[in-house]
């Protein structure tokens, strides 16, 4: 009937709606929900806060006035863009010729030092820069080789962001360097290119999008970073160190809130940037594509395998080197070891209630985290119709990677803490970190689990629903076992990162529930650098443990599904 | 068939994907227990319909009644249908049995009831005693049994089934499609099947819909299909086509290159010596025992001969001014019997009966599929 009437008057035919389409898109919405009020909301506060006085009246540009009128404020962001531009450039060509080293040479002990170039990744950023005091610091065993200058400054920060960001940009550039076609290396040599042609015309411009997408993470991690600068900036101040002086130092809430508006920019622009080259780059991936094998070739395989053990080497002594601090006695005059550095709870900005504050967050977040990003990302990815609904949704799971962490940690404080706010019970809590960490977090897991389920064959609702099977049944018995791969690589990284994560819970923490990384901050800040060291080390171990107990259980699953996983 | 009530309904259905019109004004009627195929080239609209009519993207207009019921604006899961996609869509982590039982599994029925249903359904498809394994573990051609299984296990009014074949090897795909079809008429249950493969549709189907540029062009049985296509698009995806520039003649008659040729083919809507288009398979003209005397003859010459296992191919062109150049059939042992050669005359005939003539002009595409 309606049919017919439809007809008569020319109007669309509306699917009806089933029940099981409310249930999704009404689980799609509290998540939606979730992300407005953990990262939308927040970043209206801040940014409204800018724009008032103390008081709360609004002022208009006049506490950017006070920004652009202050030289010691405005001189940080040249020296964010200086020892951004300069870790960038350095990462850039150490990531690369790593990467080069692993994909096109035929050098031995590849996953070795795969896995070793990928340790930064357990540790906060305070801890490399850390261990670079005991290298390069005034009672460091290597500071002559400095000529002179200073590890606190521009030359300790570039050293610490390198370490910091190393893992990252390769990540990016192994990715790259997979997706080159074979095909092309053999027309090359077939038309007579030289090895040195062949790496300008074919291997550089295949590289370009992932060279470009690791020069953009590296920007943003590194002018957002706020663990090195705080560790090794002496008098040399960043933006980020600025938003925290200005807060926790100078409570001066609206002129941390402006520094942290003007972070915000770059790291936008940055993010968008990325966005337009990573969609470039899936264009160009053909599916037809043959991947390359290197060919031994003796002179080049040992230059790599140079390179690559210097840069081994220089990773593993800056854990070593906080692994050892962290255990020496008193540095540099009583070299026997002991535990006595980690004995936190005699420490001032210490305890072992924050290491296991952090274990809980980090449980909390990789459970909480898990279960909501999945199932966002799987309802975004395949629930039907409401396209408006769906593409807010995607904008949301998507903006908190603009995000820097200081910015979201500070746009807590505007929010939750503001005395109108109903949900200001949660401030100064541990549900307060666990849903700050997972929404910094949430983006990278979002497309981790998006990847995988577009893997799947999308008709499996088709046929479910000519089954008549629901679809949360569905999801239960087939989406979530294919999955559990992801979901696991999922769990993992939330797990990590927060875990040794500082910059948004730096801002958010409370006498009861003061978290592992910050307790490196506060005992690294109060001189008492060796338990920083030492709490340092004891996150790596924990997330060293986590990830090898990670691949531990994928390792078990691949065994027990290799039935049915086409590998 | 034609005692049956229609069971699938179709009325005025459009499509549209954004600006881009997917199917436009498609009325249909599918029959209880027919067999009907979709057939049309890539991009055509007919897997649009498929799923319009399974209510995986439902339509922008008309509507849909199956088995008396409108079913126009509801979701997939309130239809009354079972589908099997190319791909198949196996969950790869259950077994045949746990993927077959699937639908079954949800109604309440007893363990044993179900088991024993699917391991019926399982033997039904030739797959007796695979219930174990899971899906990677076998080949394309048995996953689709499997997926056929799957979606029969509901006992569905209606059956779809969406390029089935394929993704399989030549010899795997005749031997489905026999046994589908042999399926089918066994379980009586009404389906259609969307595919771009003629020698699919044409052995499979009972009657079948031609689709093009989202618009049905015939629809018909195989038979109607193949000896009277209804328009030059027709024509010419289904077999293998001559389309001839010729004029109109008079009454029953057309000319090709100078020559009158008789034909049965209706040339009533255009005047004398107005350009139309003659159509004749290659296989239909006559080559053995053809004199310059006989009804209908064309004189030609030989160009090429392409060799085709049991036939040759021959392409000839007419004797006339225009050369008009079109392409015949000729018997290996016709082929000794005639000596022919490159550069040789030889003599055809294009019988009445078998000239199909289409008043537009009509560049064939070269499109082989």
């Amino acid at each position: 009937m309606t049919g017919t009437a439809a007809l008569a008057t020319g109007l669309e035919v509306k699917e009806k709606v089933s029940r099981e389409d409310w249930i999704m898109r009404g689980v799609l919405l509290a998540i939606a929900l979730f992300l407005s009020v953990s990262i939308l909301l927040p970043l209206y506060s801040l940014m409204s806060k800018g724009f008032q006085d103390k008081d709360g009246n609004f002022t208009g540009f006049a506490n950017f006035s006070e920004f652009f009128a202050t030289p010691a404020l405005t001189y940080s962001i040249f020296n964010s863009l200086t020892i951004t531009l300069w870790t960038s450039g350095i990462v850039l060509v150490l990531a690369f010729t790593f990467a080069y080293g692993l994909t096109r040479s035929c050098m031995p002990f590849k996953s070795l030092f795969k896995g070793i170039a990928l340790v930064p990744i357990l540790m906060p950023s305070l801890l490399p820069a850390i261990s670079l005091v005991y290298f390069f610091g005034k009672q460091g065993i290597i500071s002559s080789w400095l000529f002179g200058y200073e590890i606190y400054g521009p030359i300790g920060i570039v050293m610490g962001e390198v370490i910091y960001v190393f893992p990252h940009a390769l990540t990016i550039m192994l990715i790259a360097m997979a997706m080159s076609d074979a095909r092309l290396y053999e027309a090359s040599e077939a038309l007579g290119a030289s090895k040195i042609k062949t790496f300008f015309t074919v291997t550089l411009p295949g590289m370009r999008y992932g060279l470009v997408s690791a020069f953009f993470v590296t920007f943003t991690l590194v002018i957002t970073d706020f663990g090195v600068p705080k560790v090794l900036g002496g008098k040399y101040n960043v933006l980020a160190t600025d938003v925290y002086k200005q807060v926790v130092g100078r409570q001066d809430f609206e002129m941390g809130a402006v520094v942290s508006m003007v972070l915000l920019v770059p790291a936008v622009l940055a993010f968008f940037a990325d966005r337009i080259v990573q969609r470039k780059q899936v264009a160009m991936v053909s599916t037809k594509a043959v991947p390359y094998v290197p060919q031994p070739s003796k002179g080049f395989d040992m230059a790599m395998l140079g390179f690559c053990s210097l840069l081994g080497f220089i990773i593993l002594s800056i854990l070593g080197m906080a692994f050892f601090a962290s255990f020496a006695k008193f540095w540099p005059y009583n070299l026997t070891l002991g535990l006595n550095h980690y004995q936190f709870d005699l420490m001032d900005g210490g305890s072992w209630a924050s290491y296991f504050n952090s274990i809980e967050l980090a449980t909390w977040t990789a459970i909480v985290g898990t279960v909501m990003i999945f199932v966002g990302a799987y309802l975004v990815e395949k629930s039907k119709g409401f396209r408006t609904g769906r593409a807010a949704m995607q904008f949301l799971c998507i903006m908190p990677m603009a995000v820097p962490g200081l910015v979201l940690g500070l746009a807590y404080i505007f929010f939750f803490n503001h005395p109108d706010n109903p949900l200001g019970f949660l401030y100064h809590t541990m549900p307060i970190l666990v849903i700050c960490t997972v929404t910094h977090f949430y983006t990278v897991s979002h497309l981790t689990a998006v990847t995988a389920l577009k893997q799947m064959d999308p008709e499996f609702e088709s046929v479910s629903a000519s089954l008549k099977v629901p679809f949360y049944k569905t999801f239960r018995r087939v989406t979530v076992p294919v999955c559990v791969p992801a979901i696991l690589d999922i769990s993992m990284y939330l797990f990590v990162n927060a875990m040794t994560t500082v910059s948004a819970v730096v801002f958010l923490y409370s006498p009861d529930t003061t978290l592992a990384s910050v307790a490196v901050l506060n005992m690294d800040d109060a001189g008492d650098t060796a338990p920083a060291a030492a709490m340092g080390m004891m996150i790596v171990f924990t997330a060293a443990g986590v990830r090898l107990l990670h691949a531990i259980l994928t390792r078990g699953l691949a065994r027990r599904t290799q039935a049915w996983r086409k590998r | 068939m034609g005692d049956k009530s229609a069971y699938l309904i179709i009325e005025n259905l459009t499509k549209k994907f954004g600006d881009f019109t997917a199917l436009e004004d498609i009325s249909l009627e599918v029959f209880e227990g027919e067999f009907v195929c979709f057939l049309g080239p890539s991009g055509c609209g007919k897997t649009t319909l498929l799923r319009a009519i399974a209510g995986l993207d439902i339509q922008t207009f008309g509507r849909i009644e199956q088995a008396g019921r409108d079913i126009s604006r509801l979701p997939p899961s309130e239809r009354d249908f079972g589908i099997v996609f190319q791909s198949y869509a196996l969950f790869p982590n259950l077994t045949v049995d746990r993927n077959v039982a699937y639908g079954i599994e949800n109604r309440k029925t007893p363990k044993p009831e179900i088991n024993a249903k699917v391991a019926e359904l399982l033997q039904l498809v030739g797959m007796p005693e695979q219930g174990d394994k899971y899906p990677a573990q076998l080949s394309g051609g048995q996953q689709q049994r499997v997926a056929l299984a799957r979606a029969l296990a509901t006992a569905p009014g209606l059956l779809l089934l969406d390029e089935p074949l394929s993704a399989l090897d030549a010899k795997v795909r005749a031997r489905l499609r026999r046994e589908i079809k042999d399926l089918q008429l066994k379980l009586g249950v009404t389906t259609i099947m969307v595919t771009h493969d003629q020698e699919e549709a044409l052995t499979m189907a009972d009657r079948i819909v031609i689709i093009n540029e989202g618009v049905i062009e015939q629809v018909g049985t195989p038979e109607d299909i193949y000896i009277r296509p209804a328009s030059p698009f027709v024509a010419d995806f289904v077999g293998t086509m001559n389309f001839l520039p010729g004029t109109a003649g008079t009454q029953g008659h057309v000319k090709l290159d100078g020559i009158e040729l008789a034909t049965n083919s209706s040339t009533n809507d255009v005047g004398p010596d107005e350009p139309i288009t003659i159509c004749i398979r290659p296989e239909d003209v006559v080559t053995r025992g053809v004199t310059k005397d006989t009804d209908n003859a064309v004189p030609a010459v030989v160009d090429a001969l392409e060799f085709l296992g049991s036939f040759y191919r021959i392409s000839l062109h007419t004797q006339g001014p225009a050369r008009t150049g079109f392409r015949a059939d000729f018997s290996i042992n016709l082929m000794r019997d005639l000596d022919i050669s490159e550069g040789r005359d030889v003599v055809v005939s294009f019988p009445a009966d078998l000239i199909r003539v289409y008043g537009e002009a009509f560049t064939h595409s070269d499109e082989t599929v």
